[in-house]
């Protein structure tokens, strides 16, 4: 890290906008709080006295918990509202839902929503820091950021790696901020699934899209499998989970044409037995556990930057 | 108020009488009569050096929200807005609450419609409610003013009703515009692609079109019938219609300035007054929408000017209207084609009055003698800023804002009327 360094950004919204030093200044930010999160007294003043909402428009568990559990280790208040988009839409708008909360000060606001851009627009509107927490099939910056943040800690560094994804990318913004991070800090992404769940022109994202599943896998230092969902909007994509399973799940056998310290992600919730096989899943190369670890912290280090914007130097 | 006026030293360029040259024109009692030196006592003097002084601009595809949606546009503001932006004539939409699928709604839009700015055309539905289920009486709807049918907004997926339509419309003089989408393949909000890719935003195939406008050509050519295509925006479509023109199929087709301007790329930051349907295209379709305007595969270049309020446009991207205003920037964005060379003069002025008036059959279009005086006055060297202030029409929904364009009309008049003026 170079002296002087500056986090630059106010808000959050994508890996798409993050330069190869702000994503090494993330993550080393994110090792050096993962300490107090194995401490006895799991708190730190740092952020006493901020006000942070999480606004989730979308069913979640983990990454809400997640959020929230990184705001309150840092000792800052935190509020959580859920409302589902339909209800939304017929009734008070998403300007106005954040107008409404930007009004009592919040210091950053981490939305999840189902449409691409959601977060993007939010900025237009209020003054808070927005910390995009998934929108729509667009980005989740946040799990780009920790899966990154795991993969250096096993692999020691995010270059030169081969990085497989396995699954539905068109529908996951997982797999969008990974190919954006991973590709950004000089790793080459494969990616591979069933051809109705492979976006046009992906490769001008810079993944290379694979014809067999062994291509994709072959030499791997990374396997990562996506969720898989059957049916969206009465688009026929997939025949059957059965048959998801047999042609595309990752077996053991699959992980076997991986490097030998290969590590086995996925970013859950995992549908044991259709895209990952429960006995690659609990084995000792899945990491699955440490990326939920690591996300607390590399939440942790993102509610920091945005809110303290301190120049930091290293 | 006196309606003669005597326009003098502007370049006339009005193709129907291979006419390009600067002379006087000679308006009185809203006609077009031969110039002559004498009796000009009555007559006010307009000068228009440096500029051309053509047959009145038409659109032929507009919204004017009227019946129904008037706090997006209405029929005089949408008119004002026509003016604004040189045109003498508009041909509006019948997707309005209720849907112009019967002569009361036609006659009802003509009566709101006089005194306006411009003349109002409008088409009426090709099937009641454009439900896409039986004919609308066309019969009907023709006594009572509709120049065309269409669905547009929706598109007939019901290939039997669109043959139907193709053969009853012609008993009446009517022309079928077709909408051109198939349904099951436009799911999306933007161009399906790279840039839809990246934003993570669900794509419309250019398929989704070019599918509609190969099925609309088949019919066409089966049938011997004519059939006009709306809003062409991809290379596919261009390729067909080129094609099917040279085997001598009944097909006319207009093309809009967003697609001939703008890409995909304008949706980048979440963009929804770059949100309309058919979408903004790759810079691929672009070029081949710029080539059929130079090779004379399209007939015409209209707006689909379409108001949507902020209640529509500010929204996520996915919840936005489709849509966007563009009578107030089209000849503007058309000018930079003459000046870009890929196309000249007089072919603009066949795009934008001529080909519309023919394609529909409208007496108008021309500076002949004895036409009623439907004229626009161009500049074609005045520069503008195009800011939200500006805008004539209610609604503000245009992704041209903050552009400097190049090129306007400065004197709008209908039937010796005159509707919009920036001379002294």
């Amino acid at each position: 890290m170079t002296t002087g360094y500056f986090f630059p950004h106010r808000h959050i919204l994508g890996i798409d906008h993050l330069s190869v030093d702000d994503i090494h200044h993330i993550l080393s930010t994110a090792e050096s709080f993962k300490e107090i999160s194995s401490r006895p007294i799991k708190k730190v003043p740092t952020l006493r006295g901020n006000t942070i909402i999480n606004l989730f428009f979308e069913p979640s568990t983990r990454t809400r918990l997640s959020f929230e559990v990184a705001a309150k280790r840092m000792s800052a208040d935190t509020f959580s509202i859920s409302a589902s988009t339909s209800s939304a839409t017929k009734g008070e708008t998403l300007i106005d839902t954040a107008r409404n909360i930007a009004a009592m000060n919040p210091d950053t606001i981490i939305i999840r929503h189902s449409f691409s851009g959601a977060p993007h627009m939010l900025t237009r509107y209020v003054d808070a820091a927005i910390i995009n927490a998934g929108d729509g099939t667009h980005e989740h910056p946040s799990q780009g950021l920790l899966d990154m943040l795991t993969v250096r800690e096993h692999k020691g560094r995010l270059d030169g790696l081969k990085i497989a994804i396995i699954g539905d990318i068109l529908h996951s913004r997982v797999a969008h901020s990974d190919i954006l991070g991973f590709t950004k800090m000089g790793s080459d992404v494969f990616v591979y699934g069933p051809s109705t769940l492979i976006p046009r022109a992906l490769d001008r994202l810079g993944a290379k899209v694979c014809s067999t599943l062994a291509d994709a896998v072959a030499d791997a230092d990374v396997v990562m499998t996506l969720r898989i969902q059957k049916e969206r909007q009465n688009d026929p994509l997939l025949p059957s989970f059965r048959e998801y399973a047999r042609q595309f799940g990752v077996t053991r056998d699959v992980v076997a044409l991986a490097k030998d310290d290969a590590l086995v992600m996925h970013p859950g919730p995992i549908n044991r037995g259709i895209e990952l096989m429960p006995d690659v899943a609990d084995s000792g190369r899945s990491v699955i556990l440490d990326q939920v670890t690591n996300g607390v912290a590399v939440r942790m280090a993102l509610l920091y930057l945005v809110m303290g914007n301190a120049p930091v130097t290293g | 108020m006196s309606s003669n006026y005597l326009i003098t030293n502007g370049r006339i360029i009005d193709p129907k009488n291979f006419r390009d040259e600067v002379a006087d024109l000679l308006v009185r009692d809203g006609l077009l009569v031969k110039p002559s030196a004498e009796g000009l006592e009555d007559v006010t003097e307009i000068d228009a050096a440096g500029c051309w002084v053509v047959p009145g601009l038409i659109d032929m595809h507009v919204h004017l929200r009227e019946p129904g949606e008037e706090y997006k546009e209405d029929i005089l503001s949408g008119c004002r807005a026509a003016a604004a932006g040189g045109f003498t004539g508009v041909v509006c939409m019948p997707n309005t609450r209720p849907v112009n699928d019967n002569r009361s709604v036609t006659a009802l839009i003509l009566e709101l419609a006089a005194g306006a700015s411009a003349r109002v055309y409008p088409v009426a539905a090709i099937s009641k409610g454009s439900r896409g289920e039986s004919l609308a009486e066309f019969g009907d709807l023709r006594e009572a003013g509709a120049v065309a049918v269409s669905d547009d907004g929706l598109p007939v997926q019901d290939s039997q009703l669109m043959r139907r339509a193709l053969e009853y419309a012609t008993d009446f003089g009517l022309v079928v515009i077709s909408h051109s989408e198939e349904p099951s393949l436009s799911h999306g909000s933007m161009n399906e692609g790279a840039v839809s890719t990246r934003l993570g935003l669900q794509g419309i195939p250019t398929i989704a079109e070019s599918i509609m406008v190969y099925r609309e050509i088949a019919l066409a050519e089966y049938t011997g019938k004519p059939v006009h295509i709306a809003h062409v925006s991809t290379a596919m479509s261009t390729e067909l219609i080129r094609s099917a023109k040279k085997r001598g199929v009944r097909v006319t087709a207009e093309t809009t300035p967003h697609y001939f301007t703008l890409t995909e790329e304008a949706v980048e930051g979440y963009n929804t007054n770059a949100k309309m349907n058919p979408p903004l295209r790759s810079e691929e379709d672009r070029q081949a929408v710029l080539q059929g305007l130079a090779d004379g595969t399209f007939d015409a270049i209209a707006t689909d000017h379409a108001p949507h309020s902020i209640l529509e446009k500010e929204v996520e991207f996915d919840a936005a209207a489709n849509g966007i205003i563009g009578l107030e920037t089209s000849l503007s964005l058309s000018l930079a084609l003459v000046r870009e060379g890929v196309i000249n003069e007089k072919r603009l002025v066949e795009l934008m009055s001529l080909n519309p008036a023919t394609v529909l059959g409208l007496a108008a279009g021309t500076l002949s003698e004895g036409a009623p005086a439907d004229i626009t006055i161009i500049d074609p060297s005045a520069e503008f800023h195009y800011t939200e202030d500006k805008v004539v029409s209610k609604s503000k929904n245009s992704p041209f804002l903050g552009w400097k364009l190049r090129g306007r009309a400065v004197l709008t008049m209908v039937g010796g009327r005159i509707t919009h003026s920036l001379l002294d």
